[in-house]
């Protein structure tokens, strides 16, 4: 488990080993563990379980699922959450893995910046996004700063589907990208300072150094992370909602939005559903690649 | 710097240079970095300082023409249109935010207890499980929520909206308590154990001590969940039970909004977790460099 924090290799030698025969909780103990464990399942139960097969019941019907694929905004709307979800999790992961390691620095400065650099994420979603769509706006903050740094006038962003695609993106990388790179910025932490002594002396400086040491033992964490922000990326509603809104004419919806125009202003709850159920085929596989990633390196728990 | 003492001259001119070089780099990033984390803050206060209420008329100012709090006062006075309830869904904000994060330390806590440190056999079968949440991103589960919410009588009812960031936050808060509390020595508890204290003493005294770290970055992280959300919120509240997070995107097609108030009551709702951030610095700092301390 400690591996998904980093230097996983020194973990195991730390953690003391298990005693057989000792597992096993008795009388008290054990009624205590299941009282402790009881809230959870609980809401597991009646906020998960029960929603998820109500979903599941509301979009059973194939029928449903033909409409969708007739429906002339669906397919363009899955392209979308594709790339929404593509380069908004791989750019803000890679560039927070660069980034954390620019934040291991030691000057007061970096320091600095990085208490500035993880606003956004403290900043409410749906102030952000409003924000940012009052920036692009014509003659906003944006256009203001195209015509007086270069003398352009900036396009209409929002009339543009590609153009209000990344627009989105962005915003999303802006929003979510301090989170991940304090993440990475923990697991480097956790690196010893030998290896890097031993491998200076071995000559791997720089980019090797990162190629060789820091990357390989980051890997793991990379993986996981990337996994869980792509589950996420993919139920983000806030994002789309707010910034393009959709447009133009609802070229730059994902999934999460075109449900929700479905449930709520078509009124088709069921058609909802489906449109965004049809993601699960995808999502699956990635729940189970994560928690399988979760296990192996659990083993030594 | 040692190595620059042993090498001979030219080379010591050209690693100095160099050296120079790399700090000029990454001073020049950390700029670019600030200036990419703030511009949005930055245009929010460029709309607040706005005197003109009503439709904002953009005209490529880069910064405010003639600056004036009348935004905030409108806000603090709830004067502004849309803004009427202004303190009282700032209130459910915070009602929903603080419940949430303490329902979720609690919860996640305890689950994480029993089954990573009182090894509860079959427990890791629960945290597992916990993952399975994700498979379906919450905004997905919005329309049978709206459903089930209804049902269990919480329609327009701010537990409803608490019930949904409990269920999104824990079980990442799980992952996150197991994955720094295999750092915590198991020695401290066993040692507790043969002392006679119970379990619920080794929670309380053992536990949650060694892991304040953990809760802190845990406890932010949910308030920062409820505090982002948009959807629940709006979604499972009425308009004058809503949150601050709504009354914003709710105006999206009223550009006649008075859009200088709006801006200035998104900078007054952005404080609190910033706060919490700062009040809470010392246990996320931490809780980063834990490892550090043990190697």
């Amino acid at each position: 488990m400690q591996q998904v924090l980093g230097a996983g290799p020194t973990a195991s030698v730390i953690r003391p080993p298990r005693l057989p025969g000792r597992r096993t909780l008795r009388g008290s103990d054990f009624r205590w563990a299941i009282a402790f464990v009881l809230p959870y399942a609980a809401v597991f139960f009646v906020f998960v379980v029960y929603p998820f097969g109500y979903a599941l019941w509301m979009a059973h019907k194939p029928s449903l699922y033909a409409e969708l694929i007739a429906d002339r905004s669906y397919l363009p709307t899955v392209v979308n959450t594709l790339l929404f979800a593509g380069f908004g999790v791989n750019v803000k992961m890679f560039l927070a893995l660069l980034l954390s390691g620019f934040f291991m620095r030691r000057r007061w400065w970096i320091r600095a910046s990085l208490a500035v650099f993880v606003l956004p994420w403290v900043i409410a979603a749906a102030q952000a996004c409003v924000s940012f769509h009052w920036m692009l706006q014509e003659q906003g903050l944006v256009d203001g700063l195209l015509s007086a740094l270069f003398g352009i006038d900036g396009p209409i962003w929002f009339n543009q589907r590609w153009l209000a695609l990344g627009a989105n993106i962005v915003v999303y990388i802006w929003k979510w990208m301090p989170f991940w790179t304090v993440i990475f910025l923990a697991g480097r932490m956790r690196i010893p300072r030998d290896i890097y002594d031993a491998a200076e002396v071995d000559g791997a400086t720089g980019i090797r150094r990162f190629v060789h040491v820091t990357f390989p033992l980051l890997a793991n964490l990379y993986l996981l992370c990337t996994l869980l922000s792509t589950l996420w990326i993919v139920g983000d509603f806030t994002t789309v909602y707010l910034v393009s809104g959709g447009g133009p004419a609802g070229t730059t919806d994902v999934l999460a939005t075109l449900g929700f125009h479905y449930a709520f202003d078509s009124a088709r709850p069921a058609l909802g559903v489906a449109a965004v159920l049809s993601a699960l085929p995808v999502l699956i596989p990635i729940v189970i690649l994560l928690m399988r990633r979760l296990q192996t390196s659990e083993v030594e728990l | 710097m040692s190595v620059a003492l042993t090498l001979p001259q030219p080379a010591r001119r050209r690693y100095r240079l160099r050296r120079s070089l790399t700090e000029a780099g990454s001073a020049m990033l950390a700029i670019v970095l600030v200036i990419w984390s703030l511009a949005p803050v930055y245009n929010m206060f460029l709309i607040a300082l706005d005197p003109e209420e009503g439709e904002i008329e953009f005209d490529g100012n880069l910064w405010a023409p003639e600056p004036s709090l009348e935004g905030f006062r409108a806000v603090v006075t709830q004067e502004a249109r849309y803004l009427e309830d202004f303190w009282h869904q700032f209130g459910n904000s915070l009602f929903i935010g603080v419940l949430s994060m303490l329902l979720t330390v609690v919860i996640g806590s305890l689950t994480s207890f029993a089954v990573s440190r009182m090894r509860l056999s079959k427990g890791s079968l629960l945290t597992n499980a916990a993952l399975l949440t994700y498979v379906i991103p919450a905004s997905f589960l919005i329309v049978p929520y709206f459903r089930i919410m209804h049902s269990y009588g919480l329609s327009n009812n701010l537990w409803s909206v608490i019930a949904a960031q409990v269920t999104f936050a824990t079980p990442f808060a799980i992952l996150i308590l197991q994955l720094y509390g295999s750092l915590v020595p198991f020695e401290l508890d066993d040692a507790a154990r043969v002392d006679g204290a119970s379990a619920v003493q080794v929670y309380w005294r053992i536990y949650v001590p060694l892991m304040m770290p953990a809760l802190a970055v845990v406890a932010i992280y949910a308030l920062l969940l409820a505090w982002n959300d948009y959807l629940y919120a709006a979604v499972l509240l009425a308009v004058r039970n809503m949150t601050v997070a709504v009354t914003q995107g709710q105006l999206f097609s009223d550009t006649d909004a008075p859009w200088n108030a709006m801006m200035a009551a998104a900078i007054i709702y952005v404080l609190p977790p910033i706060a919490l951030l700062f009040a809470l610095r010392r246990y996320v700092v931490a809780s980063l460099t834990l490892a550090g301390v043990k190697e």
